[in-house]
């Protein structure tokens, strides 16, 4: 058999391909990728690492799903800094991003839990639905339990009620389902089942850590993937460097699932703050060039995004 | 060999080192001896015939000498950069004592910039032999793999996991010791030879080295991963703000471009006063890097003594030169949050040197109660790295305690048709040592294939007429240097000097 021959970087053929986008909210959207190896070999819990651009930075993505027969993988992004509200411009069907690198990580773990509660938060609603799904082909009862801001937000109820035996919805104002964090629907779950195996959370920090302490007083097994800052993905910066029981481990190679119990959550959210100032640079500077482009379309772009560097 | 000034060149990532001239050149080769028996090829990790392309650049054939040095190496641009010449062929120079030894290194890179300058290549004529040949890395050990395969008529294929080919040579090493333009010279003449590179590729994710053999139909494989997983002390701190390893400030400032935030979106957030702890080679990448980047100082934090350290002796005096302030006998303990997650400071306290260790070199002892506040805003961990765990997390391959790839005397591991080399099997090590493994797992590769050795040239008998002229015995080369009289008259002072 001859290998499928992944897009290449700098042989000035097109990048990885989105060959599909729909979007949730003003904020949330969905690409599903061109990558047939990929799609392939992705396993729940695992992510890749995406460059927009030629000028762009590496950042992880958890893969949301993927399909092996139409040899795509599907990311759900939230734009919220320069990079990810970029790509909520640019990335249109028939678009193509300059790099796509993985699957990287260690698989989930699907063990062979008879009763599992999966919990996603916000963008963690979408890499938690491989999980659910595994379970769910796996034999398992699953308790799908998602949490939004408001029913406007909510996305992929409809594949969570195909795959979970019971599904829960929360919003924090209380427009559907339940009202209230995620950690109400666990609260709720776990009264009505005292058979609970385990729990996968994943989530925003915060989310992840209020379910690991709702499950440990329950004495539930959790398990929590973690979205540290990354530059390779492959082990070789330790920048995504996490401590999970008291050692330190790699969450690109390591993980990046990890016992929710063990995980010091305030040190993850600590690190995340790392490049707050030049988070904010960035997208300040994005904005502007965006408003002005918007103005007048045909002004040049600035003369850095217009000449990479020599030799780059 | 002139160099940039100090005060200059921290200010741009331009090389340090300007190359030779031709003249420079010439001078230095009239230097070498033309030992009978060449103590400089022998210390060579892939056995350079330095005399000899030394002799074709002293007869001014400039493209026999890089027919010479492409023999055995295709990277003589990079490594007459980047070896660590002073513990190989010129650290046994015989005109090294009591003089200095001749400039090995820096006559390679003459002839390797040259080479593209003049866009020398040699593509041999290659006959395909029908074998697959995968290579997991495109670092050094990886591309000198694959161009030894590549020039024995294999279809080699090799699969990076970065966007760039070159491994350590692309997000490594800085622009000012070895430019970017550089390292794609070299791969484009990777791909003269018909090498297909694969970026994007993470071996035992997106496949695995079993499938490879199994569903991609690949004959041998080299495995050319590195090392690339940073170590930490594990000391108090150590996950604030502000603490990097070398490797991840090299990435960003290296392959990302970091330097350039917000044109490039990859960010650095760079230090004041920043501290890096190692003085290695990698330490040294990194403070000039730090240097050049803005930060206002630049600590080298060393358990050691300046004479204990690995790092090449240009490099330490180029750092020193560019206003490094070198703190020996200092480790740290402790690493201080200035109560927002930041750095603020390192406790550290002083070393002596005690009896010798293992290395050989003398064990560094804490003196008591010597510990201080040493006020820095970032640390930079540049003491190595562990093996990286991909390849063992997604194969069978036998790996020894330490989680390298085991490999036996001919580089095979304990995968059929599955070969090793670089830091992967040796720990960190160098450039030119990961390539000298590359080869040779190319040899063997050869012969597991049963494909014959290219390398190994078959000269006819000499005859007795070739051993000896006027009865001198050829191996004495006293009279290789005379030149007729007519030479002289018609040419310049340097050739006269030749």
């Amino acid at each position: 058999m001859d290998i499928p021959r992944p897009n290449q970087v700098g042989t000035g053929e097109p990048g990885f391909e989105v060959v599909a986008r729909q979007d949730f909210s003003d904020t949330t959207f969905l690409l599903e990728i061109e990558h047939p190896l990929m799609a392939n070999a992705a396993r729940p819990g695992q992510f890749v690492i995406v460059i927009p651009d030629e000028h762009g930075e590496r950042i992880p993505l958890t893969i949301a799903d993927f399909d092996r027969d139409q040899g795509t993988v599907t990311l759900v992004i939230q734009a919220v800094g320069k990079t990810s509200k970029e790509m909520q411009r640019v990335c249109q069907t028939g678009s193509a991003l300059f790099s796509v690198t993985g699957p990287m990580g260690v698989p989930s773990h699907i063990t062979d839990a008879k009763k599992v509660i999966c919990v996603g938060g916000g963008l963690g609603v979408a890499p938690v639905f491989p999980q659910a799904r595994a379970h769910k082909e796996n034999g398992a009862y699953v308790i799908g339990i998602v949490g939004f801001r408001s029913k406007d937000l909510v996305f992929w109820d409809d594949k969570f009620e195909k795959y979970c035996d019971e599904f829960i919805v929360c919003t924090d104002d209380g427009s559907r389902g339940i009202k209230g964090l995620v950690t109400k629907g666990i609260e709720a779950a776990a009264e009505k089942h005292a058979d609970i195996d385990e729990l996968i959370a994943i989530g925003p920090p915060i989310m992840m850590k209020a379910c690991a302490e709702t499950t440990r007083t329950l004495g539930i097994k959790t398990m929590v993937s973690l979205n540290p800052i990354m530059v390779d993905g492959t082990g070789m910066c330790g920048g995504c460097r996490v401590k999970v029981g008291g050692s330190i481990k790699f969450a690109c190679v390591d993980g990046p699932d990890f016992d929710g119990h063990a995980v010091d959550f305030d040190d993850l959210m600590n690190r995340l703050q790392r490049f707050k100032e030049d988070e904010k640079v960035a997208l300040e500077r994005w904005t502007e060039s965006c408003r002005r482009l918007d103005q007048s379309p045909l002004e040049p772009l600035p003369p850095d995004k217009a000449s990479p560097r020599a030799g780059a | 060999m002139p160099i940039q000034d100090a005060m200059e060149r921290v200010g741009n990532f331009d090389e340090v080192t300007y190359g030779y001239s031709v003249e420079d050149t010439l001078r230095e080769c009239e230097r070498c001896l033309y030992c009978p028996e060449p103590a400089c090829i022998a210390s060579c990790p892939v056995a350079i015939d330095i005399p000899g392309f030394i002799e074709k650049i002293s007869a001014k054939d400039y493209r026999g000498a890089y027919d010479v040095i492409s023999e055995t190496n295709l990277l003589p641009a990079i490594c007459g950069r980047v070896c660590p010449q002073e513990d190989q062929c010129e650290g046994v120079c015989p005109v090294g004592d009591p003089l200095k030894p001749v400039a090995i290194g820096r006559l390679e890179r003459w002839v390797g910039d040259l080479a593209i300058a003049e866009n020398w290549v040699n593509v041999p004529y290659i006959e395909p032999n029908g074998f697959k040949i995968g290579i997991v890395g495109s670092g050094p050990a990886g591309i000198a793999c694959a161009a030894e395969m590549a020039k024995a008529g294999c279809d080699v294929t090799i699969y990076e996991a970065l966007h760039l080919p070159g491994g350590v040579l692309r997000y490594g090493i800085p622009d000012f010791r070895l430019p970017n333009s550089v390292v794609d010279q070299e791969i484009e003449n990777l791909k003269k030879l018909g090498v297909k590179i694969e970026c994007n590729v993470l071996i035992g994710r997106l496949f695995t080295i079993q499938q490879m053999v199994d569903e991609f139909g690949y004959d041998a494989i080299f495995i050319g991963t590195g090392a690339g997983y940073p170590k930490f002390m594990g000391i108090e701190g150590e996950s604030l703000n502000g603490v990097v390893s070398a490797n991840e400030l090299l990435t960003r400032c290296n392959l990302m471009h970091a330097g350039e935030f917000p044109a490039y979106d990859t960010p650095l957030h760079l230090g004041k006063r920043v501290a890096i702890i190692g003085a290695g080679n990698t330490a040294m990448d990194a403070m000039r890097v730090a240097l050049r980047q803005g930060a206002e100082k630049v600590y080298c934090v060393y358990r050691r003594t300046k004479a204990e350290s690995p790092a090449r002796a240009e490099e330490i005096d180029h750092a020193e030169e560019e206003g490094v302030d070198f703190q020996w006998l200092t480790a740290p303990v402790e690493i201080l949050d200035d109560g927002d997650g930041n750095v603020r400071a390192m406790r550290c306290i002083r070393m002596e040197l005690g009896e010798p260790d293992d290395s050989g070199r003398r064990r560094p002892v804490p003196i008591e109660d010597s510990d201080y506040e040493f006020e820095t805003d970032m640390v930079v961990y540049a003491i190595g790295t562990n093996a990286n765990p991909i390849i063992g997390q997604t194969s069978k391959i036998k790996l020894n305690e330490w989680g390298y790839v085991e490999v036996d005397d001919n580089l095979a591991t304990s995968m059929a048709g599955v070969y090793a080399g670089g830091d992967i099997v040796t720990g960190a090590a160098t450039v030119i040592l990961a390539m000298g493994l590359g080869r040779r797992a190319a040899h063997n590769m050869k012969a597991y294939l049963g494909i014959r050795d290219t390398n190994i040239v078959y000269a006819g008998h000499p005859t007795e007429t070739d051993e000896t002229l006027f009865g001198i015995a050829a191996n004495e080369r006293n009279f290789h240097r005379v030149r007729l009289a007519k030479d002289i008259t018609s040419s310049t002072e340097e050739e006269i000097h030749a």
